[in-house]
């Protein structure tokens, strides 16, 4: 870890924002699309598919001087539950920690019940995180239970 | 309880719960007063449910309050393609209280959450019908003299049926045993077998009735319909077994007594409705001295 890291980028470094690193590689545009990154103005930089030791093939995302609260950044932990936050600030990293899935999810996720009030009105979806591990969601309105096996992101 | 919407049976808390319960008792010793001669109850239903309906307008005419509304959404502006939220926002204007019955599950929270006014669920769905729940409680409250302790015999689809979902869940809060009889493909949801586990209830399953029948002090039937099955040879083999008869009921506890949210096709036989322990028919009159109660309390009357 000693030698400058920028030569080792297959993605440059960016001086000051924040790494989203091990985004499952299949989830990378999720990410985008959750942290409403598509109208944002600043650099970033996108690799897909690079080789992981941990998970064979990853996805990154570099934000220039762009800075998550907490909430914010936890959103992507159903689309990507493993990926980690590195904070960057003057090209080193300030911060580094894991997301955590969040206790409530709000407009992230479809609900899984086809006679759900929110799939026919105009209603952003809520719900309410009852088991972590398992990734169960139940929704604030139907009630039913959307699981890992058949959810869908919006 | 003031002003306060409900949407699901645990909306409520305990002492809500028996609130309603005991001032239901009141209305049912003397159902007419003209407490809410000053308010307006709209009852939106976008699904035809002529008795919950009734019941509901039952109530609030006892009360003395003035009832208006739809009684399906062919008649409502629904038709024209309005949104649930523009409709409820439209009546929270012309009334202090909205019943709202809808096909779609959830969609009284969402209502609950758009108003300006109580919101009480008439049925959403397949979710929720917390007003049957509550009669059902009245019901074997009055019946058994207490709800701590009972042994509850839930017997027919408890796999679709909300109102054994909903009863199963307020049982939780009074230390039931649990006696589940379906067929297989109509088992309890783990969902609502959760809150059993929850608070280390006891339960047992079975698919034949016979030994189920003894131990209850309540008995719940629901019915079994055809359309629940994916194979009709399924429903062939099964829909005979699920009836209870005259016949049966001869080894059971002296204050046993059977509940049906109604309506019924042929799930308890008609030989039984004029033995002692038949009760459906009373408790389907229990619902407007329920709601009378529950009425009165979010109104703050």
């Amino acid at each position: 870890m000693n030698k400058d890291p920028r030569k080792e980028l297959k993605v440059s470094a960016i001086e000051n924002g924040t790494v989203i690193d091990h985004i499952p590689a299949h989830s990378i545009f999720q990410v985008v699309r959750i942290l409403n990154l598509e109208k944002y103005e600043s650099q970033i930089l996108i690799g897909m598919n690079l080789d992981s030791h941990k998970y064979g093939k990853k996805g990154i995302l570099k934000i220039s001087n762009k800075f998550f609260r907490n909430e914010e950044i936890n959103k992507i932990a159903l689309a990507a539950p493993t990926a980690t936050m590195i904070v960057i600030r003057d090209f080193q990293i300030v911060e580094k920690r894991n997301v955590e899935i969040p206790g409530e999810v709000i407009r992230i996720v479809k609900c899984f019940n086809p006679n759900c009030i929110t799939n026919h009105e105009n209603i952003i979806t809520r719900f309410r995180v009852i088991d972590k591990q398992e990734l169960k969601l139940q929704c604030a309105y139907c009630e039913k239970i959307t699981a890992k096996n058949n959810m869908v992101f919006i | 309880m003031k002003n306060k919407s409900l949407i699901s049976i645990n909306d409520f808390s305990r002492e809500e719960t028996m609130q309603v319960l005991d001032r239901a008792m009141e209305f049912e010793k003397m159902p007419t007063r003209k407490i809410l001669e000053n308010f307006v109850v709209a009852t939106l239903f976008f699904e035809p449910s002529t008795r919950t309906r009734l019941s509901f307008e039952s109530a609030v005419n006892r009360l003395g309050g003035k009832v208006i509304g739809f009684t399906d959404s062919a008649s409502s502006s629904v038709k024209k393609g309005e949104s649930l939220k523009d409709t409820i926002k439209t009546v929270c204007n012309y009334s202090d209280l909205i019943v709202m019955r809808h096909p779609r599950e959830g969609s009284a929270r969402f209502a609950s959450e758009v108003a300006s006014v109580p919101v009480i669920n008439a049925g959403d769905g397949a979710n929720q019908h917390p007003t049957q729940c509550l009669l059902d409680l009245y019901s074997i409250r009055k019946t058994q003299q207490r709800l701590d302790n009972l042994h509850i015999t839930f017997i027919g689809d408890l796999k679709y049926g909300r109102t054994v979902h909903s009863l199963v869940i307020a049982m939780c809060n009074f230390n039931t045993t649990f006696h589940l009889v379906s067929p297989v493909e109509l088992k309890l949801p783990s969902s609502v077998k959760m809150h059993i586990k929850e608070k280390n209830l006891e339960y047992h399953q079975y698919t034949e009735m016979t030994d189920a029948v003894p131990k209850a002090d309540i008995i719940y039937m629901t019915r079994i319909q055809k359309e629940r099955f994916s194979d009709p040879m399924e429903y062939e083999k099964v829909k005979n077994s699920y009836i209870l008869s005259r016949n049966m009921l001869s080894d059971i506890k002296p204050n046993m007594r059977v509940l049906h949210p109604l309506p019924r096709v042929n799930e308890i036989s008609e030989d039984v409705d004029d033995m002692p322990q038949a009760y459906y028919f009373e408790q389907a009159l229990n619902g407007v001295y329920v709601r009378q109660a529950l009425l009165a309390g979010i109104l703050g009357v």
